[in-house]
């Protein structure tokens, strides 16, 4: 396998509290290939847009990345200067956010919005024609005469396809979509997630796809990592992931799932909560909700193989699924 | 902002002028003091010639009737003759109109120019010393008495270090021809630099009175209207665009940010207008403010009533005024 696109180690975030330092990210380490899709999963505040708000430098002050790698095609993205980082931004990384109304600015019109990204990338072309084709190709009708409205005028629907026609107007090479589809209804939705999937198998796009959504991970992202209270706690191929989950906590997160093919089976919620990132230990950050959790869970837990292609953060990973 | 919008605001100017002609009208006859015996005091008139003053100012009439010929005229336009200038009011004021018009607007720009650039700072560098030493600065802006501020202003600048002009609005020997009353037009328009400069420097000292808590206020609207948009999901999706700083923040915050600031500032116009008096008589300035003063010690009620009219008007047009731009930053709001 050649050189990972993006290949994030020990990635450590930081914000001060009154109690101290919250790790919101604590020792991740992931990589995404070219063309890949990955499937982040993970509870609210278990530090997945964190992550990925610290790939693209846009951690708010006082937020800070403390430590950690972030090599992307081979440079680290912490050593870049605030104006490389810049041109790099929307260009070779790029975002995508859950809600197009409050990504988009009320105050200028979508053409406004899509050809300043052309402009501060200087894309060839005209960026008029170029922003007629970007939102012909995200499936907006009358797309020329559109480009003077605001974000209020469009309907939901293309207003999530128009921010993503802009996220992706300077033709990056990994889109970062933080819960890109929760708001859209399922016909969009499938349109949306289709044109990610052309864009793959045209361009190279890689695609990390933040989500709740286990659904759309199993449907479209072929590797999923989970992550826990600012840790990845499992990575892996998604079906096997799903079948035979390598950590606890996946384990929970599926039980707690309804299944179409067996309605009738209880759902059960995972007891307890999430520990308070600004005074947990070394240990594993699961063990207090966890039904496995032995005494040596309370020493420092490292992602580990589990299988092929699998990794997890438990000492007993063997021992989650039958 | 609708078409029945701009209806309402027509329908409430009328409404809004009759109130305050009432309130004025009251106000002035009830204060002490008689136009007559102030006009007459050097002189030393008979009885009837008092009398047939009074007769001739047709305040010998009763008050209900004074109050119903002033309406009726004040609708047709006609205020009246100034008892102290013997000429229309409406001449007179328009003759000192534009002095207060310039010194406002240069206020404003004072303002604008020193709040912009610092709320903003203070919003970008969120808790530095910056920011605190802003917010200090700002309060204490806000607090200052105008008449205090000026004469520490020409304390320091005109008597102390003869920076600037004491007061007055231009000196002797740069007069230029009355074109448009404004000075700094005038000056240029009669290709005159040098009574161009003469006149800015009169115009500093009372500008920066008036326009700096004006700045102390705006820029505090500025800074937390600013902090809150620097916050928002759209902001940082600018940012994820890789745009230069200078638009994220000049353009994607600074456009939102301002549409609170707009309100603010329409309203801080008319107490410029109005605040203008203390300014005015402080700095020796010929405006409506320094006018009015003059006017109410007077006892020159068709001035004064024609004047705070004047102002009401004034009040209900900026407040149209901060519609409209608000319709302009804000393209939710239709016009």
């Amino acid at each position: 396998m050649s050189a990972p696109l993006l290949s994030v180690r020990g990635l450590r975030t930081v914000f001060p509290t009154r109690r101290g330092p919250l790790a919101a990210a604590d020792g991740v380490d992931f990589d995404i290939a070219e063309g890949e899709a990955l499937g982040v999963v993970g509870e609210s505040g278990s530090g997945k847009s964190v992550t990925f708000l610290s790939v693209l430098g846009l951690v708010r002050p006082p937020g800070k990345v403390e430590r950690g790698e972030i090599l992307f095609g081979g440079r680290d993205l912490r050593h870049l200067s605030p104006n490389e980082l810049r041109a790099l931004r929307g260009r070779m990384v790029a975002l995508a956010m859950q809600d197009a109304l409050s990504a988009l600015n009320p105050a200028l019109t979508i053409g406004t919005q899509i050809v300043e990204t052309l402009r501060a990338h200087a894309i060839p072309g005209d960026p008029r024609a170029e922003a007629v084709r970007l939102l012909t190709r995200v499936g907006i009708p009358d797309a020329a005469r559109r480009l003077g409205d605001y974000p209020h005028q469009f309907s939901g629907g293309m207003r999530q396809r128009a921010m993503i026609a802009i996220s992706l107007a300077a033709r990056p090479r990994l889109l970062v979509a933080d819960e890109p589809t929760t708001a859209l209804d399922v016909t969009i939705r499938a349109q949306v997630l289709d044109l990610l999937d052309e864009l793959r198998a045209e361009q190279g796009l890689a695609v990390a796809m933040i989500t709740h959504d286990l659904a759309v991970v199993a449907e479209r992202c072929p590797r999923v990592m989970v992550m826990y209270a600012g840790q990845v706690v499992e990575t892996g191929p998604t079906a096997e992931v799903i079948a035979q989950p390598r950590h606890p906590y996946t384990r929970g997160l599926m039980d707690s799932l309804p299944r179409l093919e067996d309605p009738d089976r209880p759902l059960h919620a995972i007891p307890g909560q999430v520990p308070d990132l600004a005074t947990v230990d070394a240990g594993c950050r699961y063990r207090n909700r966890c039904a496995l959790a032995v005494a040596a869970c309370a020493e420092p837990v490292a992602l580990a193989p589990a299988g092929d292609a699998r990794l997890s953060r438990c000492i007993r990973a063997a021992e989650v699924s039958p | 902002m609708s078409f029945s919008r701009v209806l309402e605001r027509l329908v409430q100017l009328p409404i809004v002028l009759l109130g305050v002609s009432v309130i004025v009208f009251g106000m002035m006859a009830l204060t002490p003091g008689d136009p007559v015996e102030i006009m007459l005091a050097d002189q030393r008139a008979t009885e009837e010639q008092a009398a047939s003053l009074r007769r001739d100012l047709g305040l010998d009439r009763p008050i209900a009737e004074r109050f119903v010929v002033f309406l009726g005229n004040a609708a047709t336009g006609d205020f009246g003759i100034s008892f102290f200038h013997r000429r229309p009011v409406f001449e007179v004021i328009a003759e000192r109109l534009p002095a207060t018009i310039e010194l406002t607007l240069v206020a404003l720009l004072v303002a604008v120019l020193v709040a912009v650039p610092l709320g903003v700072a203070a919003a970008v560098k969120r808790d530095s010393w910056l920011d605190r030493a802003l917010s200090a600065i700002s309060l204490f802006g806000v607090s200052l008495p105008g008449f205090w501020f000026g004469i520490l202003l020409i304390l320091l600048f005109a008597v102390h270090l003869g920076w600037f002009p004491v007061g007055g609005r231009i000196p002797f020997g740069a007069e230029v021809p009355r074109l448009t009353g404004f000075l700094l037009i005038d000056t240029l328009a009669a290709g005159r630099p040098d009574a161009f400069l003469r006149a800015l420097s009169h115009l500093a000292l009372p500008a920066i009175t008036l326009g700096l808590p004006t700045a102390a206020l705006l820029a505090r609207v500025i800074r937390s209207a600013m902090a809150e948009v620097l916050a928002t999901d759209y902001v940082l999706f600018a940012e994820a665009k890789g745009l230069s700083r200078r638009r994220v923040l000049f353009l994607h915050a600074l456009k939102n940010a301002l549409i609170p600031a707009v309100t603010v500032l329409a309203i801080e116009t008319g107490s410029l207008l109005g605040g203008n008096m203390i300014v005015e008589t402080v700095f020796g300035w010929p405006g409506l403010g320094r006018l009015v003063v003059e006017s109410i010690f007077a006892r020159n009620y068709p001035l004064v009533q024609a004047a705070v009219l004047l102002y009401a008007v004034t009040y209900v047009l900026l407040n149209f005024c901060a519609d409209l731009l608000y319709a302009a930053l804000n393209p939710k709001v239709r016009l």
